[in-house]
């Protein structure tokens, strides 16, 4: 996650980079409509809740609540990447016309393919948890390291937001 | 023709080499490079002078002789007093060098006072050089050649229309960067007139080797008859060979990427070509320019400088022996 | 884990011969090809991963020797521009993407684990993974080349010449790629090594008794961490740019050429120190044995390999003195880059006081510990130099840097390693390397590398740049340059004799006791090469040099299963024992997962639809690799 950070932390530094040689920015483009990210968003920070409770469910080793949690959180894993396929569009520019798209096209599919690959992990492990495999200390162990995962997948997602929709009406 | 054509090369390449001019940091005769030539010697002396004094003391730690029984935390004491000493003495010697290097910075200045701003745009391999119109009279271009006043800070404004390349004359001055969308500039002042050659310091592809220019340092007085030379059209060609060089050069290919200002040739791909009889070098520092360099070069360019943009164009040889003819004429 | 079972069979329970046997048969890789390419042993991958990085070596230096043959002269027709270019890029890209960091991460992924006293590295399918990821971007760049479609842009590939428009056909992107697979195996072994220190230390190593080699391990695994992304953002920047026709670099959209150089550099000069600092490992090791006391301020050393880490990730920028940046930026970046002479500096000291204070023994590694000491002064000296700006406006891009990071790099990186691999051969393979041959391949290396490279300084101040194929008559530059080229054949001959030295003793070297050299750490507590379960029981220690304060009884401590790979993790600080964790068994899917992997990066070269379709099979091949096997070793 460290590494990840660094690579979001970079991505954002690029932004902000290109943004200070420009003439104008966004360049050449209307700001981002903010209803998809907006709502994304606060998807993502709700969906905290129940990850917290599927760690602390995971930590305790019940079994029942873990399963329901994993379903929930695949749920959950879902429908914020609905939303994304509106938060392209919403940029009103595409990865090929101009630097500031492909920045802004980059970052989005960089923390896409970060909800997706947590994502499958989720779905993975629900799998597991149904199985003969379920009941053990290390699943449990590698529930509450995927629920600390998604953590890391809304967190990083804050300052991307803020830099995405809000910096460019700066 | 064709067969004679790779002896023709070799004996060009042999006897008629490009200018050599002065091509290094340890012979400077501009202002910015004199300063940065003490700061070498310095910091060389300086460093060489630590060097010693480590390995000595490398060859005494291996070779001192024992002696069976020290004391050992009187000893180890007296190691920690050296170590941090040391560590001292080298900040200090660090400090020393880094305000030496300030210093430097400081006395080469910049280029905003300059009377004088030559533009040179890098290609891929070759320098396009634009001398600026001053109030009534007006600029020119020409390529690989810059001439300056003696004496006279100048401001080289570095711009380039393709991939990055380096402008670096060592004897007049460091080098500085050629960035496609950003502008550089660099201060050059002579202080010794002479003919200095530089050369692309950063990878710019297949012929990055041969991407030479040279400076041209001379009295204020032959400067501005240079170029006012330069600002004219090209001649008209009085030699009945160069006459029909002309008509060939204009018929060809060539007028498609080349200008000679005052003929129909006007293409912008390739160097200006309007003086280029009075250059020193051809093909960006490659050959002397000579009537049988010309030839060599315009018969097949890309044995000499492989990769370069310029095409072989097919020619009868006494078209070719006319164009060279031409191409020398155009002083 | 908390769970006793009686069942469960304990080291405790057996003697020395049984209990050798059991930890055998659970730990030891399987024979036959299979077994080979299963092994999560990090012995086994660890040579492996030497050996290959060694090969790449060899392959890099014929390259170099190519090039020495074309500037041996003036207007040489040996070899053409075209080709020249793909040679000193890939003869850069090779020796510091494919040789010197793997090598470095190589040995500590053979020794951190026996160091710091434990069973197995971290993640030891990772590990296996990483290696395949890493011989398959080699393959890559190596077949490329022997296509005529390897990379010629330069190992820094600077936009624009790499870009869409001036570098057409595949070569860039493989460049790119080839970055691609390199960085995801270094940032593996990163990774693994990170956790090996920070949980798997025997008991009682307590930070202040992690060995020197151990420590900048630790510390150039996190400047891995922290660096690389960067480069991985920027050849997946270049790679869109050439692929999907993105604007990062475009400065006609709004690109910027100097973003890549700042994110080139802000990984690649860490990059210098990633390659250096495990060398300063070497160093000390080396220098504590053969000086036989322990390296002199050990503190000092620790907080030098630090701040050397915190200072690289703040000075990339005097790679780009002459790109026309702010002057007070670079003014800014003089004094980060000369501050570094510091830390560098109190290492050197405490070596000297260590060998002062000590008894040396002139054995073949502490002759090229000697050396490096020798070369790399000057090349500190010079990187000195390089970091004021005006002085590295006339040197920068020319031959001056070329022999300033050869100083830097061969004397820095490559004489310390070299004095490693005889050091430790005994322990990797159970023989001993031959010492006369050893003198003759240090004399010979020495002389050589000083006489091919020193004299390149000179010719950098006369005004010869870096990276051209040819040069003209007139250059007053032939006369050096045929030295050089001379020379280079002395210093070829020195490594043709370490081979053959390395080849020939592996075979037939005169075997090797448990502790050779005396030494005092604990990759020597256990036999030459060392049995598949590393240690019959896990060490404990009580001082930074557990073999010379007890040389013949070394506490144990004991408790963990024989008939499962188990082993102790301990806390970070104070490596207290906390639990008994299970290390993974061997497995094929590491190695499915690698093919998946690669298939998928070589295909996106061409479309980026593979990266859509190539990511389903790695996706199986990683649940394959985590799905549990539903024994007893797994569920435990």
């Amino acid at each position: 996650m460290l590494i990840e950070g660094t690579g979001f932390a970079l991505s954002i530094v690029v932004y902000l980079y290109l943004m200070s040689l420009a003439p104008s920015w966004p360049l050449n483009a209307a700001p981002p409509d903010l209803l998809a990210g907006t709502s994304l968003t606060a998807l993502l920070v709700a969906s905290l809740v129940p990850n917290l409770f599927l760690a602390r469910w995971a930590r305790n080793q019940n079994l029942l609540k873990v399963r329901v949690g994993l379903i929930v959180m695949s749920l959950l894993g879902i429908a914020p990447l609905i939303l994304r396929a509106f938060e392209f569009p919403a940029m009103h520019i595409k990865w090929d016309q101009n630097a500031y798209g492909s920045i802004v096209w980059v970052m989005l599919g960089l923390h896409t393919t970060h909800i997706l690959t947590d994502l499958i992990e989720t779905l993975v492990l629900t799998c597991l948890m149904f199985s003969r495999h379920g009941d053990n200390g290390r699943r449990f162990g590698d529930v509450s390291d995927n629920a600390m995962y998604w953590n890391f997948v809304v967190v990083t997602w804050l300052p991307m937001y803020a830099c995405l929709y809000w910096v460019p009406r700066l | 023709m064709r067969t004679a054509r790779p002896l023709l090369l070799s004996v060009i390449i042999a006897v008629a080499p490009g200018c050599s001019g002065n091509q290094s940091a340890l012979n400077p005769h501009g202002a910015p490079a004199i300063h940065v030539e003490h700061l070498i010697i310095g910091t060389v002396a300086a460093c060489t002078a630590v060097w010693i004094l480590v390995m000595v003391i490398l060859g005494l730690a291996l070779l001192r002789r024992r002696r069976a029984a020290a004391d050992s935390a009187k000893s180890e004491a007296r190691l920690t007093m050296t170590v941090v000493a040391a560590v001292v003495a080298t900040g200090v010697i660090i400090a020393g060098l880094t305000i030496a290097s300030f210093y430097t910075t400081r006395s080469i200045g910049g280029p905003e006072s300059a009377a004088l701003t030559i533009t040179v745009r890098g290609q891929q391999w070759w320098w396009q050089i634009f001398y600026a119109s001053s109030g009534a009279t007006p600029g020119f271009q020409t390529a690989n050649e810059i001439h300056i006043p003696l004496g006279e800070d100048v401001n080289i404004r570095l711009e380039s229309a393709d991939v990055i390349h380096s402008f670096w004359v060592p004897s007049l001055a460091g080098k500085q960067d050629l960035v496609p969308g950003r502008s550089n500039s660099l201060l050059l002042r002579a202080e010794k007139p002479g003919v200095y050659r530089g050369q692309c310091a950063e990878f710019c592809g297949l012929q990055h080797s041969h991407m030479a220019i040279v400076v041209i340092a001379e009295a204020p007085v032959d400067y501005e008859r240079w170029a006012a030379a330069q600002r004219g059209d090209a001649m008209v060609p009085a030699d009945p060979d160069a006459a029909a060089g002309q008509a060939a050069f204009l018929a060809k290919p060539c007028a498609a990427c080349h200008t000679v200002r005052g003929t129909p040739a006007n293409g912008t791909t390739g160097p200006d070509l309007t003086h280029i009889g009075a250059r020193q070098t051809i093909g960006a520092g490659l050959l002397e320019t000579t009537r049988g360099s010309l030839a060599a070069w315009i018969a097949d360019p890309q044995t000499l400088k492989p990769g370069n943009n310029m095409p072989m164009v097919p020619l009868t040889s006494v078209e070719l022996q006319n164009i060279s003819a031409y191409m020398e004429s155009l002083k | 884990m908390t769970r006793e079972d009686d069942s469960e069979l304990r080291d405790t329970a057996l003697e020395a011969t049984e209990l050798d046997r059991r930890l055998t048969a659970t730990w030891a890789t399987p024979p036959g090809l299979w077994g080979a390419l299963s092994t999560v042993d990090h012995k086994i991958i660890g040579r492996r991963y030497i050996t290959t990085a060694v090969v790449f070596l060899a392959l890099g230096g014929l390259l170099s020797l190519l090039m020495r043959l074309q500037l041996a002269q003036p207007e040489a027709r040996f070899i053409g521009p075209d080709r020249y270019n793909q040679i000193f890029s890939i003869h850069g890209t090779n020796m510091m993407f494919l040789f010197a960091v793997p090598v470095m991460q190589a040995m500590a992924v053979y020794l951190v684990p026996l160091m710091v006293g434990t069973r197995s590295i971290a993640f030891p399918r990772l590990n296996a993974f990483s290696y395949w990821m890493y011989l398959a971007g080699g393959l890559l760049l190596w077949i490329a080349f022997m296509l005529d479609a390897g990379p010629d842009v330069g190992w820094f590939a600077y936009v624009p010449l790499s870009g869409p428009e001036y570098a057409a056909g595949k070569r860039a992107d493989i460049w790119a790629q080839m970055i691609t697979f390199t960085e995801v195996s270094a940032l593996a072994v990163a990774v693994e090594i990170v956790v090996t220190v920070f949980k798997q230390r025997a008991p009682g190593m307590s930070l202040d008794r992690i060995p020197l080699f151990v420590w900048s391990m630790l510390v150039t695994s996190f400047l891995v961490i922290l660096a690389m992304p960067a480069i991985m953002i920027a050849s997946t920047a270049l790679i869109l740019d050439r692929l999907v026709e993105t604007h990062f670099f475009n400065p006609a959209e709004g690109g910027d050429v100097l973003l890549w150089q700042h994110l080139f550099w802000f990984f690649g000069h860490p990059e210098v120190y990633i390659i250096f600092l495990p060398a300063v490992g070497m160093v000390s090791t080396i220098v504590a044995t053969f000086t036989r006391r322990p390296v002199f301020g050990y503190l000092g050393m620790v907080m030098a390999l630090i701040s050397t880490g915190v200072l690289a990730l703040g000075l990339w920028v005097h790679h780009m003195f002459v790109a026309g940046l702010p002057r007070l930026g670079e003014s800014f970046f003089t004094a980060s880059s000369m501050a570094i002479a510091i830390p560098a500096g109190l290492q050197i000291f405490c070596w000297l006081a260590t060998i002062w204070a000590g008894r040396p023994i002139f054995k073949t590694p502490f002759l090229f510990v000697i050396g490096f000491m020798v070369i790399f002064v000057i090349g500190g000296l010079t990187g000195v130099m390089v970091a004021s700006v005006p002085f590295d406006t006339q040197v920068h891009d020319t031959y001056f840097v070329v022999a300033h990071f050869h100083y830097v790099l061969v004397g820095g990186a490559v004489f310390p390693l070299l004095g490693a691999i005889y050091y430790w051969f005994p322990k990797f393979t159970g023989r001993m390397m031959s010492e006369t041959l050893g003198r003759w391949v240090f004399g010979l290396i020495f002389a050589g590398f000083n006489l091919t490279f020193f004299p390149m300084h000179i010719l950098g101040l006369r005004g010869m740049p870096r990276r051209i194929y040819t040069y003209q008559p007139e250059m007053p530059w032939s006369g050096l340059n045929m030295l050089i080229s001379l020379s280079a054949i002395i210093l070829a001959v020195g490594f043709l004799l370490f081979f053959i030295d390395a080849i020939r003793s592996g075979r037939s070297g005169a075997p090797a006791p448990s502790n050779p050299w005396g030494a005092s750490t604990l990759e020597w507590a256990t036999s030459s090469p060392p049995p598949p379960y590393n240690f019959a029981r896990t060490p404990v220690v009580g001082s930074l040099e557990p073999l010379s304060d007890n040389p013949d009884m070394l506490p144990v401590a004991a408790g963990l299963r024989v008939d499962c790979r188990e082993l102790l993790v301990t806390s970070v600080v104070e490596a207290i024992p906390e639990a008994r964790e299970p290390s993974s068994g061997d497995s094929i899917w590491p190695l499915w997962a690698a093919l998946a992997t690669t298939a998928t990066l070589i295909w996106s070269i061409f479309t980026p639809w593979a990266v859509v379709w190539g990511s389903i099979p790695v996706a199986i091949a990683l649940i394959g690799w985590f799905w549990p096997k539903g024994t007893s070793e797994d569920d435990s």
